[in-house]
């Protein structure tokens, strides 16, 4: 582990804390930092940062964003009018940028800390282009940050299941993420991206490719048992087939149907909760049924993929979809098949209050939230920025926790979303305690990230400090401090200093056993020699490895 | 004899990165599997040097440097210009400096393939990396492009004899046309030429994508080809499993300009209703589409970035090279890895070697013959390790071969940015440490 430079220790006194996993709700408690850690007591002189009347939590974790890629970069590339909406100027020590939708890189790193947020996961890097994503989060400062790899239609993974040579499937998807320093394993429309080389899709979970003869289904069960042979410290992370399609909820629970029995984080539910036949007209929220299995299987995480009114970008490996997006909207539209590996699309797009399905998408993520009762296995996200952009989590917070806000939204949105959704019933408002869960101590036992998400003694000091203000969004858009590593980087909502942060990846055992072998697939397939795929470890700025476990040592939501 | 394999070449955006090198007494002596340019790349390392000074009179690198940062320190409004023969760090480095002076900073897409990008900007981009195109593509168009000249192991590699997953057959299992101005070596590789007038693609595509659209067009020819011809290429473009248009400078820096891009594009988003169609700029002098994604990530924007308001602004005609230079409003210019001088306009050209110009390059060139100062550097990807990007933005690792007596451009950048710094400390100061809430 690189080691950022340390400083001083801090002595936090009189703030109410919410750190969930060691079960402290809101109760005064001093929490003491020394040399990057949450510890029981300050050896020698430390500053008291007197936090009388404000809220203690640990650095928030977004489990699910699109910060770093080359798909995101392809969409900076795509939208200079875009970035025109906010100029950031440089300040000493800082960066300048710009940042609506997709933030360039430094502004991200500030805009997350400036959030309270302290770790992030980017959520999509095809194999091939990780060198590039690692090169863009070093340029993102002050938070930690990993990378899931796009593993959902890997040509020579289909090839290794058809031929039922599951120990080789496993060595590859291991000789990948050790090779390529990442931390988890994404699925995106698992099956379509390769159709759509072909200019198709998949309906459904028993579907088969062309020319490779699997299903979906089985390329799903496939990394999911991988993922816990290996013992990567997060479940498969799926983007289920059908995204955004009106009926496909049904794929959705068929998808978790599938891996019963296995941890799994479906990715941005929102937008796999639709019912309906396919067609708009008759578009309808099934957040309640998503809700109900989730509910129901302790093996299932969610994040929500919230809507957000306003401008958004969408980015995803799901070719598929985005063209049908371009087809709709008639907005400008970018797609890049990626060979062996995905693919990947690019379509600006505006939600919009008036519209009846953008208003409903909307509620349908308020839906999820509210109706699925353990807050420990559904994690606050907006699939940045498919579904708006990560700066207005502080806004979906309030939505959370103020039903009268919420009431008023409500009346502001086209008027048939109050008949055609659960949402005018649902009064629960999210407790602070809860919302800590939401926004950090779940995502990181979702993770697996042991000395994240709280603030027990040994754990990073990541720490983010808010006013108690009584308008919620207020509170969580401006922290008074936000500690990272021991150190304040930000003080009344404004960065005051900065650090490279530090990339996080799996620390899978390194099997060359099979080196041979993807050396000739390489040579006969790709266009880069194998010898040149892997990233060393001095190629990130800095960098953690996160212990991988025992087959079936991580089971699921239990502490 | 010192071998290396797996080396990756830095002179053009096919980025071959299969090289091997043979090295003995510091001198680099044979290279394998590369073509004619990149072998003559690494063959070539020592000759042509350039050697550090200032106003023509030898000076040490460390004189040198103190001198660049002098002058960039002082600066109004700078310029910051080239990079494409460089490396990512590099790269990323000579952004940092023009956000710490408030500088233009522009590289040679400027003046090759920018119009690509603003047509990108316009209507975005169907694409592939060039694994699908070796994998897949059974219909290969190049446009006014010339790869058998300027990408010469394209062909080889991804586009037109490769033997891929789908295309068993290589050659056999494609169809290749060539569309151009006139006849040129890359016309040998085409199973068809079709020689259009000068000036008429924005007209040719126009016609294309009404065809795909379905539309009958009363016309018997356009661009000087018959539209019989034309309604047979829609037939194969439609009728292709997985097609491809590749276009170069012939489409990007002829009238239209990146308008004669969005049209191209368009045809290809259209096609999508019948197949897949995809649309790849033949880019990179060396590194430039590094340059081009570096700068994107860190500003936002692709190329002719300003940051003299202290945050990115883009537009091109604006802070665009050949026109801050050709209206004389940049006060100093840094260029790396560039032949400045012999690139733009001579308007443009007179302007830089008015003004205090510094220049590093490994090489001698025409700019840094007139520049004000002279800073020798490591070549990158022979002497100094480093990213490349291939034009299809897949990033590849650039080995050091060879050893020598001067420093990376990284390292040279990194310690003009310290004189600079030192002398504008206001630029830097840290902030203040935030203070006891509770004191």
């Amino acid at each position: 582990m690189t080691q950022a430079p340390r400083t001083q220790a801090f002595r936090i006194r009189g703030g109410r804390v919410y750190d969930p996993a060691n079960g402290i709700d809101g109760s005064v408690k001093e929490i003491c930092v020394e040399d990057g850690r949450v510890v029981r007591e300050c050896r020698g002189a430390a500053e008291v940062i007197d936090a009388t009347g404000l809220v203690v939590m640990p650095g928030g974790i977004d489990i699910h964003t699109h910060v770093a890629s080359p798909a995101v970069n392809a969409a900076r590339a795509l939208r200079p009018e875009d970035h025109r909406a906010n100029c950031c100027p440089r300040r000493p020590g800082l960066r300048s940028g710009v940042g609506n939708t997709i933030p360039s890189t430094f502004n991200t790193g500030y805009l997350y800390a400036r959030l309270g947020y302290t770790t992030i996961m980017e959520a999509a890097t095809p194999p091939i282009g990780t060198r590039h994503t690692h090169e863009e989060l070093n340029d993102i400062p002050i938070v930690d940050k990993g990378c899931y790899l796009l593993m959902g239609n890997n040509e020579f993974l289909m090839r290794y299941i058809k031929a039922g040579e599951m120990d080789k499937l496993k060595q590859y998807v291991g000789w990948l993420v050790t090779s390529l320093k990442a931390y988890g394993l994404k699925l995106v429309n698992p099956g379509g991206v390769e159709q759509w080389k072909h200019g198709k899709d998949v309906e459904g979970l028993d579907d088969r490719i062309d020319h490779f003869d699997v299903t979906p289904r089985q390329i799903i069960q496939a990394l999911a048992w991988a993922n816990e042979e290996l013992g990567l410290p997060h479940s498969i992370h799926i983007h289920a087939n059908r995204l955004g399609i009106p009926g496909n909820c049904g794929v959705t629970l068929e998808t978790l149907r599938a891996l019963e029995g296995r941890r799994v984080h479906l990715a941005h539910v929102q937008f796999h909760s639709y019912g309906g036949d396919g067609g708009w007209s008759g578009f309808t929220s099934r957040a309640k049924d998503l809700a109900d299995y989730v509910n129901a299987h302790p093996n299932v995480t969610v994040d929500v993929g919230q809507v957000v009114f306003g401008d958004a970008t969408t980015i995803t490996a799901d070719g598929p979809w985005q063209y049908r997006l371009h087809k709709l909207t008639k907005n400008k539209w970018y797609n890049s098949d990626v060979e062996i590996e995905t693919g990947s699309g690019i379509v600006p797009y505006v939600y919009r209050e008036k519209n009846f399905v953008n208003a409903l998408q909307w509620a349908i993520g308020l839906e999820t939230f509210l109706l699925i009762d353990d807050p420990w296995r559904v994690y606050l996200s907006t699939d940045h920025p498919n579904a708006g952009p990560f700066v207005f989590y502080p806004w979906v917070i309030k939505l959370l926790m103020d039903a009268p806000f919420r009431a008023e939204m409500l009346k502001r949105v086209h008027p048939r979303v109050a008949s055609r959704s659960l949402l005018p019933g649902l009064t629960r408002e999210y407790t602070l305690n809860e919302i800590a869960i939401v926004t950090r101590a779940g995502p990181a036992r979702a993770l697996g990230l042991r000395n994240k998400g709280h603030l027990g003694v040994g754990a990073d000091a990541d720490v983010a400090i808010y006013p108690d203000a009584r308008d919620r969004e207020e509170m969580f858009e401006r922290p008074v401090y936000v500690f990272k590593d021991g150190r304040i980087v930000v003080r009344d909502g404004e960065v005051v200093e900065t650090c490279p942060g530090r990339t996080l990846y799996a620390d899978v055992p390194a099997d060359d056993r099979l080196i041979k072998e993807i050396g000739d697939l390489f040579q006969a397939y790709y266009t880069v020699e194998v010898e040149n795929f892997p990233i060393p470890l001095e190629d990130l700025a800095g960098h953690e490895a996160i212990p991988v476990g025992r087959p079936g040592a991580r089971a699921g939501e239990s502490r | 004899m010192q071998v290396t394999k797996g080396v990756t070449c830095p002179f053009c955006g096919v980025t071959c990165d299969d090289l091997e090198i043979h090295v003995e007494d510091g001198q680099i002596r044979e290279v394998k599997n590369a073509c004619v340019l990149g072998r003559d790349t690494f063959l070539h390392h020592l000759k042509g040097l350039a050697t550090p000074r200032i106003d023509g009179k030898p000076a040490s690198v460390d004189a040198c440097i103190d001198a660049a940062a002098d002058i960039l320190a002082r600066a109004r409004y700078p310029l910051i210009y080239g990079l494409d023969s460089t490396e990512l760090h590099a790269q990323r480095k000579a952004i940092e400096l023009a956000d710490l002076i408030g500088a233009n900073i522009d590289h040679t897409s400027s003046i090759c393939h920018a119009p690509s990008l603003q047509a990108v900007q316009t209507v975005g981009l169907p694409t592939c990396t060039m694994g699908e195109v070796k994998n897949r593509a059974d219909l290969v168009i190049f446009w006014g492009c010339n790869p058998a000249e300027a990408h010469p192991r394209h062909a080889t590699r991804f586009s037109v004899t490769p033997k891929g997953m789908f295309t068993p057959q290589g050659r056999k299992d494609r169809t290749i046309i060539h569309v151009d101005v006139r006849k040129t070596p890359s016309t040998r590789m085409a199973d068809a030429f079709i020689q259009i007038k000068p000036h008429s693609d924005y007209e040719i595509f126009s016609v294309l994508t009404a065809l795909v659209k379905g539309h009958d067009l009363d016309l018997s020819e356009v661009g000087g080809v018959p539209m019989e011809e034309w309604r047979r290429l829609v037939s194969l473009m439609k009728d292709a499993d997985y097609g491809i248009l590749h276009w170069g400078m012939g489409l990007t820096m002829t009238r239209g300009k990146y308008l004669n891009i969005v049209a191209a594009l368009r045809l290809c988003q259209e096609l999508h209703r019948f197949t897949k169609f995809q649309g790849a700029p033949l880019r990179g002098h060396g590194n430039v589409v590094g340059m081009a994604q570096v700068l994107t990530w860190q500003t936002g924007f692709p190329f002719a970035v300003n940051l003299s308001r202290g945050y990115p602004r883009f537009n091109p005609g604006e802070f665009s090279v050949a026109d801050l230079l050709a209206r004389g409003e940049v006060d100093a210019a840094l260029v790396i890895g560039a032949d400045a001088v012999g690139n733009v306009p001579k308007q443009a050209a007179e302007h830089i070697k008015s003004i205090p110009l510094i220049c590093v390059d490994p090489k001698e060139s025409e700019t840094t013959r007139v520049a004000k100062i002279v800073i020798p550097a490591a070549q990158a990807a022979v002497a100094a390790a480093g990213v490349a990007y291939r034009m299809d933005h897949i990033p590849l690792p650039m080995k050091k071969v060879v050893d020598s007596p001067y420093p990376s451009d990284r390292e040279i950048l990194d310690r003009i940015i310290a004189g600079v710094s030192a002398r504008r400390p206001e630029l830097v100061r840290r902030m203040r440490p935030a203070a006891s809430a509770g004191a």
